[in-house]
């Protein structure tokens, strides 16, 4: 959006198929009530606390994981900065609003999760696991789904985006300028 | 034909902001349509979140409404407000080995080295925080002013505690205690208001009888005594003096043990006629197979003192010295050191006092290293009044891990550092619930977890995980506190304030008269019973 504006950028554009514009609308709403729910669940619940994943952490940064559940007050902060986290970035995700920063921030969480505890050969977890697990999990499948949302898309198209980023893009030339908004990177 | 499609998207789309352009805002019925695509979405994410929380909800209230159980702590938690210090104690230590030094510790005096030793764990890994958990510890307002040990090791190392230099809750730093060469010259000292009794179960009851006698407040460990006679003697001069006097079961103060006796009172597990304990250790620590301090020899031990009131006197031996616990001429193996918590726990949620009868058998079948006492060791303890059996069993020779159980007609509950209830399938109580699928037998009906703020209706396996663990600290208010400490600090409460400390000298003779019971059907190889009008074990 950063070009928005530019024939360069308008030149650009994708041109999503209606297919493709489903798919991906479709991924970016199942991803965005994935993260909000999570968020809401957490809120919800009075006993819920990051502590027993974190202490569990392996590989090369679980020091700093055991080191924020050890102590009570960052736990706190961690919890806060995790449960809301998740509400924003699934309401941006699902609404279409900033979603290219909710999608940064989502892939960034997830990447913690999945450094903080990955499924590593050897590594085993007290924590039980809904699953089987060979390097790749769950986590890291929907981080790569982000990665496809990051590229391709849409909240321009289907999303408060469109109306949050109008005046910026509408200053110029409407129609190049939407279009390029629409397929932009 | 996608590229036509799509660009008809994009020119409907781009259409709109050139013709209402004119009302200068550029923005389209079409665009705002566009924008609030996902709100049939969040329509029925709405709808499915408020159906799941009402229905989780409905649920929840109704189990607690059926149970009858609060939300949140026990109600009841002794010392649960901190009063303040009051006047200064003076403390005497008598045995300062490893429960003596942990005692005093959690008093508020840690060793030098030992603070060392777990600040630099505590670098090595931040789960370690036991340094903190003394830091953390609360004031009590007391002094170590007697230490007397029969190893000069020991001794010493009580002497460095007294004056450690990193007190707990801003407590100040204490001058050196005095070291007594014998316990009597320390209840003799005129500086001396209270000891700790710490040494092997067979100096237990003479030391209590003379504390007593000297006017020392007392803080006595388990077993309270080795036999049933010293049993005797020992409530009698606790009984006709005015200390206070508390026995070391610091689980009176576990707050799952709290909440234990509330679901009890409750009546949430219908009849109950079967509660198992147990005691599963696997390690040669834990079978009392402890280290020889190199340091040990008859030119550092007092072996004469040591012997003391034991019935067979031997030469000195260092393993007699340092594994006391595997000879009956000193304590009573498993019955003293393990059943005693078992039953005391019990005792204390339900109030079972002394049992009816006794049956045990065992044997020395792992650990053939000379010891006289039982390391699998079984004891079936009745209760006919209350329709109730209560049944021990011990191995030294396997780890794997064996709750304690309270088995009612409509529910089985676990405690633990945490504690599980779980609906009978063919629970009476809970027969309509279970076939309006409002309870599941095969999940938890409830699960408290301490450190948190409460219990809760529905629980998960995670969950389930946390509550099994930890059992040295408990939590008052959310916050982790050692129970040890909370159990010093009851008997100091009650030292200056009056009132009845929660393991006094009337729970210590039903402990110690039900262990011993165990142990004479154990020697005799017989049901001995409990004569409850002569008050002797027959």
């Amino acid at each position: 959006m950063t070009q928005g504006g530019s024939a360069a950028a308008a030149a650009r554009s994708p041109d999503y198929s209606n297919v493709q514009l489903t798919a991906l609308v479709a991924l970016r709403m199942l991803i965005g009530w994935h993260f909000f729910y999570e968020g809401l669940a957490k809120l919800l619940n009075p006993y819920w606390t990051s502590a027993g994943y974190l202490s569990e952490s392996k590989w090369w940064f679980s020091e700093l994981f055991v080191s924020l559940a050890a102590s009570p007050g960052t736990l706190s902060v961690v919890d806060f900065l995790n449960s809301w986290g998740l509400v924003a970035i699934g309401l941006g995700l699902m609404l279409g609003c900033l979603t290219r920063a909710a999608t940064i921030a989502g892939m960034v969480l997830l990447f913690l999760y999945y450094i903080a505890a990955p499924p590593f050969v050897g590594y085993v977890y007290a924590m039980p696991a809904e699953g089987a697990y060979l390097i790749v999990n769950k986590v890291l499948i929907e981080l790569a789904a982000m990665f496809v949302l990051l590229v391709f898309p849409t909240s321009m198209i289907f999303g408060l985006d469109r109306l949050i980023f109008w005046k910026r893009i509408a200053g110029g030339r409407s129609r190049e300028v939407l279009t390029a908004a629409e397929g932009v990177r | 034909m996608s590229d036509e499609r799509t660009n008809d998207v994009v020119g409907q789309a781009g259409q709109e902001p050139e013709a209402t352009e004119m009302t200068g805002k550029g923005i389209g019925r079409r665009d705002v349509i566009k924008a609030l695509a996902s709100i049939p979405i969040f329509g029925v994410f709405f709808y499915s979140f408020f159906k799941k929380k009402a229905g989780d909800d409905f649920r929840r209230s109704e189990i607690l409404a059926e149970l009858g159980v609060s939300e949140g702590a026990p109600a009841y938690i002794p010392e649960a407000i901190s009063r303040s210090p009051g006047e200064h104690v003076r403390v005497g230590i008598i045995g300062f080995g490893g429960e003596g030094e942990s005692l005093v510790r959690n008093a508020g005096f840690a060793h030098p080295e030992w603070i060392a030793e777990r600040q630099e764990e505590m670098k090595e890994d931040p789960r370690n925080d036991w340094y903190q958990s003394y830091i953390d510890q609360e004031d009590l307002n007391i002094s170590i002013t007697g230490v007397c040990d029969v190893f000069d090791v020991r001794a010493e190392r009580g002497l460095a505690a007294s004056k450690v230099d990193l007190r707990p809750g801003g407590g100040r730093v204490m001058p050196e205690a005095t070291r007594f060469l014998r316990y009597t010259d320390m209840l003799e000292s005129p500086d001396v208001d209270a000891v700790i009794i710490a040494t092997p179960d067979h100096w237990h009851s003479q030391m209590t009888i003379d504390a007593a006698a000297a006017g020392k407040h007392v803080y006595c460990e388990k077993a309270m005594t080795r036999t049933e006679e010293e049993t005797r003697a020992m409530y009698e001069a606790v009984k006709s003096s005015d200390i206070v006097f508390q026995l070391g079961h610091q689980n009176r103060q576990v707050e799952s043990h709290m909440k234990a006796r509330e679901i009890i009172e409750k009546d949430i597990l219908g009849p109950i006629c079967l509660i198992e304990t147990t005691t599963n250790r696997n390690s040669p620590n834990g079978a009392w197979v402890y280290d020889i301090h190199e340091e040990g020899s008859p030119e550092t031990i007092d072996w004469e003192q040591f012997e003391g009131p034991a019935p067979n006197k031997v030469p000195f031996s260092l393993e007699r010295f340092f594994r006391w616990r595997c000879w009956f001429d000193y304590g009573t193996g498993l019955s003293g050191d393990l059943l005693s918590h078992e039953y005391d726990a019990v005792n204390q949620i339900l109030d079972v006092g002394i049992p009816h009868s006794a049956v045990a058998s065992g044997g020395v079948y792992f650990y053939k290293d000379g010891r006289d006492v039982p390391d699998i060791f079984q004891a079936v303890f009745e209760y006919p009044d209350r329709d109730l059996t209560f049944m021990y069993s011990a191995t030294l020779a396997n780890g794997k891990r064996r709750g304690k159980m309270f088995m009612g007609h409509d529910a089985t509950m676990e405690v633990g550092s945490g504690l599980t209830v779980r609906a009978e399938r063919e629970s009476t109580r809970f027969e309509q619930k279970i076939d309006d699928d409002i309870i599941d037998p095969s999940l938890p009906l409830f699960t408290y977890r301490p450190g948190f703020k409460g219990i809760d209706a529905v629980t998960s396996a995670t969950e389930e995980y946390f509550a099994s663990r930890g059992l040295l600290y408990t939590y008052r208010g959310g916050k982790r506190v050692s129970a040890y400490h909370l159990h010093i600090k009851e008997w100091l409460d009650v030292i200056r304030n009056g009132g009845d400390p929660s393991c006094n000298i009337e729970r210590g003779f039903e402990e110690a008269m039900t262990c011993h019971m165990a142990t004479r059907a154990y020697q005799l190889g017989r049901k001995v019973e409990w004569d409850p009008v002569r008050r002797r074990i027959v």
